[in-house]
């Protein structure tokens, strides 16, 4: 049932309404409501009208507003060529306003990757509803028929004498559409729905090109304003003082041992700590010299090293057999048929455990985040990838209505899910509300690693029946781990973030995980997980909470890797092994493309014919995620005398439905593998019992030049009859697994926890191939 | 007590108050110059998001103090090219669409162009050897080869 929203209807909108959803406008004034530039923000935004999607300049530009964020992938440049498309202006002259609270609806931020399959369609089907009213507009304006008219560059025009004409500008550059819009959901689940249709494939003329990235002479010339770079009037810098000792809290504050630094003060409120300097230098100077007293805490982490052994044992709290786990947002279990009865079937019985450690966002740049609170309202500058949900949660922390707290996203590092930046957004406002001017926050590097909000470890038990003929009949894989929320992933309420929970709210912790997602259609299997509870009730440094693809490597690296155990069982190729159990056309095309692109020849692993130095080995993983589908193919060089694994070659085909810009797509796609290399081959959070001790990018090594796949082939497959699914993060959840299988496949030896350095290989290799086949019971 | 220094940026003149002599030209160039690069990445010397040109040689900023760079002449990626002058790696970075979030760029740039100041001609692998020691948490690597490489032959 769609909700239409009646308020603010135009007069003549709504009495020609009378009981229909969508009405056919009239004269052109009585909705296009007199507002000067930038006319959303003046219009209020609401859900339920088209300004609030689509606006025209005095000069003709098309404004879309995008309720999302462009975390660094292009999404600006693509949702301009949608608008351009439907609306039939030139894509140079449409520009995109990114999730400014005051000026655009709620799309949700950024999740999933949908920037394209939720926020973009929204824009695309308000550009061609925004088109029809034009028409309209301009027919009554020169006695046309709106089957006679036609629109080319912003100007509609007659089709048989193109000299009676009108340009959208004419008909109402500078008033916004007081139209409405049919709309259901809100934030991520907000979708519209119009009168006018979209265009069709074979009709499009800006979809489907490469248009360069817009934001990208910014980038190279310096000239691209990051929320790092914001220097409002009166603005101070602070720095925040965190503790040596997890669970600590601030009981003295030797504010004379900062006395000799101009400027700096203390702000300290409840366990809340910081130091703000008039220079930047001085509040880092101020921030390394302050002298405090802290509490005696005893987390009692388990340490990195005894992580797995602590999941593996620690009680489960929250399970996917839980029916009541949906209503909190958590997915259930999956199950075909009944794996258990299978089980107690099956001659033989396989079993592979895989361990994916805490992983930080690691963020290029430290999170950095400017306030401006007044009396009775303020402003926020943040990259956060949930600016709505920021400005709730602001709202809240200074108990002011949301609707006098304005979040403007603003570009900044690349954190690709709920990094620290939220955390700092509050830590900003809270000083500023203290100091009554602006403030300016940025996390030192040791601070932005050891207290952003980390991914989920995990431990990943697979077990594979088969009968006597040695057909698989039974498969489970069952992920343990730590909620993908210890740490919600907005920051809708305060104890969502450091600084709330610093003023004395607990953990907001709830169960959430998830399955891996693919497509097999096994006799009997089960999908499922457990959690065990948070390391601690508040402040903990190694609070869980989505990093980038948070379903994707952590449950894929195990549940992928076990497929090609179960194909190595079988002596079946693993492509073929996979074939046998996916239904759909769209797999088998994209498999097979994968395969030509790379040359793969059908056999099964492992090799078994290298005895040099260097053995060679290429290995698969397959990944389905909401409409994308992604076929990977990983080549290795292991070598056995030192352990380092070279990586010349990945193969990636990919089909995420209509391609908007096959550039930006490949673009995204090959910045994935290289970012989920360093993932697989560097990455892990150390920790002893107290804190966390990766503090820098010596302590916490991430993949630099030497460890690149020197060659990243990425093969598109556009469906233009297909929804636009979404490339964000998609190929990272394949990728552990491909590397894993390769390695396999070139020395008969399996490695079954990330990250993949050279001491764990020389190590696996020493083991030598494991007897992985057990009796049944 | 508070100490003048004149630092040469982007060829122009500029003269910064510095409460402490040991303050890392970052701090200088970002908060009393007012330029938006280079960036503070890691402050460590580590990952190369501050790095400019010091007399032609791509230097970490965050790690030289401010005393040390008096006088000399300092280039950020501001002051290497514009959209109407564009250094030949600027535009080889726009032709090869490297950037994701743009945060690490000024290292890549300006280690990039210390290469081919000295190497106009480099090898693919003199090309990743030159940039071995730098941080990029988007992925760009492969994209940021090719481009130096495309500015090699430009």
């Amino acid at each position: 049932m769609l909700e239409p929203e009646m308020t603010k209807l135009s007069r003549r909108a709504f009495l020609t309404a009378s009981g229909a959803l969508i009405v056919a406008l009239a004269t052109p004034p009585e909705w296009a409501e007199a507002v000067q530039f930038d006319s959303a923000a003046a219009a209020g935004v609401r859900p339920g009208k088209l300004s609030s999607y689509i606006s025209i300049e005095p000069d003709g530009t098309v404004i879309a507003y995008y309720g999302k964020i462009d975390g660094g992938q292009g999404l600006e440049t693509s949702v301009a060529q949608l608008v351009a498309e439907e609306i039939d202006v030139p894509w140079e002259r449409v520009h995109v306003v990114i999730s400014d609270t005051a000026k655009c609806v709620n799309m949700g931020g950024s999740t999933a990757g949908n920037g394209l399959r939720q926020g973009g369609i929204i824009l695309r089907q308000t550009a061609a509803e925004a088109r029809r009213l034009l028409i309209e507009m301009a027919g009554e304006k020169l006695g046309i028929a709106p089957a006679d008219l036609t629109v080319t560059d912003g100007v509609v025009h007659s089709v048989s004498d193109p000299s009676k004409r009108i340009s959208y500008a004419e008909l109402i550059g500078g008033r916004s559409f007081d139209a409405p819009v049919q709309y259901r959901g809100e934030a991520q689940q907000l979708t519209v729905k119009v009168q006018a249709p979209l265009k069709k494939p074979e009709e499009f003329k800006v979809i489907g090109k490469a248009y360069p990235r817009r934001d990208m002479p910014g980038k190279v010339f310096g000239t691209l304003e990051q929320v790092t770079d914001l220097k409002l009037p009166n603005m101070i810098h602070a720095r925040m003082i965190r503790p040596p000792v997890a669970g600590a809290v601030p009981i003295s504050v030797d504010e004379k041992s900062i006395s000799d630094i101009p400027g700096a003060q203390v702000v300290w409120i409840k366990d809340f700590l910081g130091v703000v300097a008039e220079k930047e230098w001085n509040a880092v100077r101020a921030a390394q010299q302050l002298k405090v007293a802290w509490s005696e805490s005893k987390p009692n982490f388990p340490g990195h090293e005894k992580l797995f052994d602590y999941i593996r044992t620690a009680p489960v709290v929250a399970h996917s057999g839980d029916p009541k786990i949906k209503a909190v947002g958590a997915s259930q279990e999956k199950r075909i048929g009944s794996a258990e009865d299978a089980f107690r079937q099956a001659a033989f019985i396989l079993e592979g455990e895989y361990e994916y450690p805490t992983m930080s966002h690691a963020s290029m740049g430290p999170a950095c985040a400017v306030a401006d609170v007044r009396e009775d309202s303020a402003t926020v500058y943040t990259s956060t990838q949930k600016p709505f949900d920021c400005q709730l949660g602001i709202a809240e922390l200074l108990e002011l209505p949301p609707d006098k707290v304005r979040a403007i996203w603003m570009f900044g590092t690349g954190g690709y899910a709920r990094d620290a930046q939220g955390d700092a957004t509050a830590d900003a406002a809270i000083m500023s509300k203290h100091l009554k001017r602006p403030v300016r926050v940025q996390y030192m590097r040791h601070e932005s690693l050891a207290w952003d909000p980390k991914g989920t470890p995990s431990v990943s038990r697979n077990r594979a029946g088969f009968d006597a003929n040695g057909n698989l009949i039974a498969y489970e894989n069952i992920t343990k781990s730590f909620s993908m929320e210890d740490c919600n992933t907005r920051e809708r309420h305060p104890p969502d973030t450091l600084a709330g929970m610093a003023l004395g709210h607990p953990l907001n912790w709830r169960a959430s995980y998830g399955t891996p997602g693919n497509g097999y259609q096994f006799e009997n299997a089960h999908w499922g997980w457990e959690l065990v509870a948070p390391l601690m009730d508040r402040s903990s440094p190694l609070r869980t909470t989505h990093v980038r693809d948070p379903y994707g490597p952590p449950l894929m690296f195990g549940s992928e890797a076990f497929i090609d155990e179960m194909a190595v069982h079988t002596k079946l190729d693993p492509i073929e092994f996979r074939l046998k159990f996916l239904k759909r056309p769209r797999e088998h095309e994209l498999f097979a493309a994968a395969a030509k692109h790379y040359g793969w020849d059908t056999r099964p692993s492992p090799r078994n014919d290298q005895q040099g130095t260097v053995a060679t080995g290429r290995g698969f993983a397959y990944r389905q995620l909401g409409g994308t589908y992604i076929a990977l193919i990983a080549e290795v060089r292991v070598h056995r005398d030192t352990g380092v694994i070279e990586i010349p070659r990945v193969v990636v085909a990919h089909d995420c439905g209509l391609i908007v810009n096959p550039e930006t797509i490949k673009h995204v796609v090959d910045r994935q593998i290289i970012w989920q290399t360093s993932r697989t081959m560097y990455e892990e959070v150390r920790f002893d019992d107290k804190m966390v001790q990766s503090v820098d990018w010596l302590t916490y090594p991430v993949l630099k030049m030497p460890g690149v796949p020197r060659s990243v082939e990425i093969v598109t497959i556009d469906r233009p009859d297909q929804p636009t699914s979404g490339a964000a993060e998609m190929a990272c959840g394949p990728l552990p697994a491909a590397i894993s299988n390769a390695v396999f496949d070139a020395t008969g030896v399996r490695l079954r926890r990330i990250p993949f350095t050279p001491e764990r290989v020389m190590a696996a290799l020493a083991r030598g191939p494991e007897r992985v086949v057990k009796a049944s019971l | 007590m508070a100490q003048n220094y004149t630092l040469n940026v982007d060829g122009k003149p500029h003269t910064v108050s510095v409460d402490d002599p040991k303050m890392p030209l970052l701090y200088a160039l970002r908060d009393d110059l007012g330029l938006n690069n280079p960036r503070f990445g890691c402050g460590l010397g580590q990952c190369g998001a501050c790095t400019v040109h010091v007399d032609g040689q791509a230097v970490r900023s965050c790690s030289i103090p401010v005393s040390l760079v008096a006088n000399r002449r300092i280039t950020t990626i501001a002051g290497f090219g514009t959209t109407e002058k564009p250094h030949p790696l600027q535009t080889a970075w726009i032709a090869e669409q490297v950037n994701q979030c743009g945060y690490c760029i000024n290292g890549w740039i300006m280690t990039g162009a210390e290469l081919l100041a000295r190497n106009p001609h480099p090898t693919e692998q003199e090309v990743r050897d030159a940039l071995a020691d730098l941080i990029c948490r988007c992925g760009t690597h492969n994209a940021a080869v090719k481009a130096v490489m495309r500015a090699s032959k430009a």
